[in-house]
């Protein structure tokens, strides 16, 4: 998909997500907001799958480690047609089926379930492993959170990863440099990932998070990889899209009010208004 | 049948062995361990089945997880540590990652209860019942004996979705193949001893010992039936219920908590669909200590001729009103 393509597609989810968490009065739009260009890619242009068959065993894999951006994993989901955008609307609500983190009981397209950090990326490791007996020839991917990173059974993940020399799989970590009570950096500081991953045994690539171009580059490159697991360290900015919720923690786990719902809405729409008019 | 002529064997040894056994017939079958082969008796599949064979070192939450993401690819994932750490240290895990997507992964917990001995309170899990019943959708089943063991390794292969298997470390009788009658099924009671003065349900190793309460108590004249439950959740409600109705009380027996185990899934059934005096055996609000497995289970009382006092104790009680 050309990179125009892919920018529109990840535009529509903004407006989408924000919509939805608005809606439902909670929920995570910060970081949805910083890691949805990177699902865009791999849902519309990396990853070997169908809408119409999300059981089959030859598809590629994705987790969202990070459960709590379920938002704009749902919204790219609805966009790439494994359910009609509407169900949306019931994001959070009693009334519908969409959870507040990713449910693969009851949302199509969803691979695992997660939410509780860190568990996300043992499950890939299992779907990555399990190739080996099965095998089959798909790929793996999972998001973390540089949050996230501070859990243990990340690292735990890591180590099985490269025991195993698992080139069939990919993590990406959305490093937007924030988490719930502030700066990575404070809370608990977890650089330098680069060299931190290396010692782990995994193969590191770097990309703009926001750069539909550098994103796709990037999971050529893990693709090509094959004396083990790869890791992407995405540089990104949490609330991307929403300039009051840009590089802001507040907006970790909190819904726009009203008045800022219209100011989102109008600047995410204008911004597409801006792709589509592109010649 | 004399003691001497009855055989020995832990349930963690009829374990291992059931992998090899059924690894040809299941090849979705895949076994996760946790850096404890030798002791879980995961060692003998790591030797016959490598390439089926994943030891994911002494990080249980990882190996817990991976094992969810591979049922998720249709392999039957076997996962296994001392159940202080399936149950305990990857609880959360189990709970998030297995039973709420309901997942068909068999999470086996061995070095279960007090009877661990020698390693003390650490290692000794007597909670792990109560914590993995508690998870919507989990089977749990703890078997008595070698026998029991390996056919509640085949049912669990084929069985779809969550499970909890505990295993001992000690030797045990191993009675049940050999009682006339005696078949295995999951969520089924199996009754080994009729009797109609009191009703003796137990589980795992203590179910040997419920069989030998009976006896003695035969030699005094009272009447106890024995019902083995290896399968805690779901509960056999039926073969309960018609023993509270046939019996004057319920006793439960565990090398266990009192709290939430058996004992809770047998009080928490009676309470409310058939009111009659329910005591627990087991161990009391307590943590274990070391000792050899033998002294140990004295120590707590968890005999034979402990339960069959404290049946005698019970229908004394009732009859003085």
């Amino acid at each position: 998909m050309t990179e125009k393509e892919l920018k529109i597609n990840a535009a529509k989810a903004r407006i989408l997500l924000v919509d939805a968490v608005h809606r439902a009065r909670s929920g995570h739009p910060g970081g949805s907001l910083s890691c949805v260009d990177a699902l865009t890619v791999l849902y519309f242009d990396t990853m070997n799958i169908d809408p119409a068959k999300p059981d089959d065993p030859d598809r590629d894999r994705f987790v969202l480690s990070k459960g709590h951006c379920a938002p704009a994993l749902y919204s790219v989901l609805a966009l790439r047609g494994y359910f009609p955008e509407d169900d949306m609307k019931l994001l959070r609500s009693i009334k519908g089926h969409m959870s507040g983190h990713p449910d693969m009981v009851h949302v199509k397209g969803v691979d695992m379930s997660t939410g509780s950090l860190g568990q996300g990326i043992s499950a890939a490791v299992g779907m990555a492993l399990a190739a080996s007996v099965t095998g089959r020839s798909y790929r793996t991917y999972s998001l973390l959170g540089d949050g996230e990173l501070d859990e243990g059974q990340v690292w735990e993940a890591m180590m099985a990863g490269a025991k195993w020399k698992l080139s069939n799989l990919c993590a990406l970590v959305d490093v937007n440099g924030l988490q719930i009570d502030g700066n990575t950096a404070d809370v608990m500081p977890t650089e330098p990932l680069d060299a931190k991953f290396e010692a782990f045994g995994w193969h590191v690539l770097k990309a703009d998070g926001h750069d539909m171009g550098s994103i796709k580059d990037a999971l050529a490159a893990a693709a090509e990889y094959k004396d083990g697991p790869s890791v992407i360290l995405l540089r990104t900015v949490k609330g991307k899209g929403v300039s009051f919720m840009e590089n802001n923690a507040g907006w970790h786990g909190k819904a726009p009010d009203d008045e800022q719902y219209e100011q989102a809405m109008s600047e995410l729409k204008a911004h597409l208004a801006g792709l589509e008019a592109e010649g | 049948m004399t003691a001497q002529e009855v055989q020995k064997k832990a349930t963690r040894a009829a374990y291992g062995e059931a992998l090899v056994e059924l690894a040809e017939k299941y090849p979705e079958l895949v076994v996760l361990e946790a850096d404890l082969s030798g002791a879980t008796m995961t060692k003998g599949f790591a030797k016959e089945y490598p390439d089926r064979f994943f030891d994911c070192g002494i990080a249980e939450a990882n190996m817990t997880v991976i094992a969810a993401g591979m049922s998720t690819c249709g392999l039957k994932p076997f996962t296994n540590t001392f159940a202080v750490f399936a149950a305990g240290r990857s609880y959360e895990q189990v709970r998030n990652s297995i039973a709420y997507p309901g997942l068909n992964v068999v999470v086996v917990g061995s070095h279960g209860g007090i009877s661990v001995g020698e390693d003390g309170a650490t290692h000794q899990m007597l909670e792990d019942l109560t914590l993995m019943r508690v998870l919507p959708g989990m089977t749990v089943v703890n078997p008595c004996d070698a026998n029991e063991m390996k056919l509640a390794v085949e049912a669990l292969i084929k069985h779809k979705g969550p499970a909890y298997l505990r295993l001992g470390r000690s030797a045990v009788p191993d009675i049940t193949g050999s009682i006339p009658g005696y078949s295995f099924e999951l969520g089924k009671g199996v009754q080994l001893r009729d009797g109609n003065d009191i009703t003796i349900a137990a589980t795992g190793m203590t179910v040997q010992m419920a069989v030998e309460a009976s006896d003695i108590l035969k030699e005094s004249g009272v009447s106890a039936r024995v019902i083995d439950i290896h399968t805690i959740k779901p509960l056999d409600e039926e073969i309960i219920l018609k023993a509270a109705g046939e019996t004057k009380a319920v006793l439960t027996v565990e090398e266990h908590s009192v709290i939430g185990g058996l004992g809770g899934a047998v009080a928490e059934l009676l309470s409310e669909k058939h009111p009659v005096p329910v005591f627990r055996h087991g161990i009391e609000d307590t943590f274990g200590r070391s000792g050899s497995a033998a002294d140990v289970l004295e120590y707590y009382g968890i005999t034979a001729r402990a339960i069959a006092e404290k049946a005698r104790g019970i229908l004394e009680g009732l009859k003085q009103g």
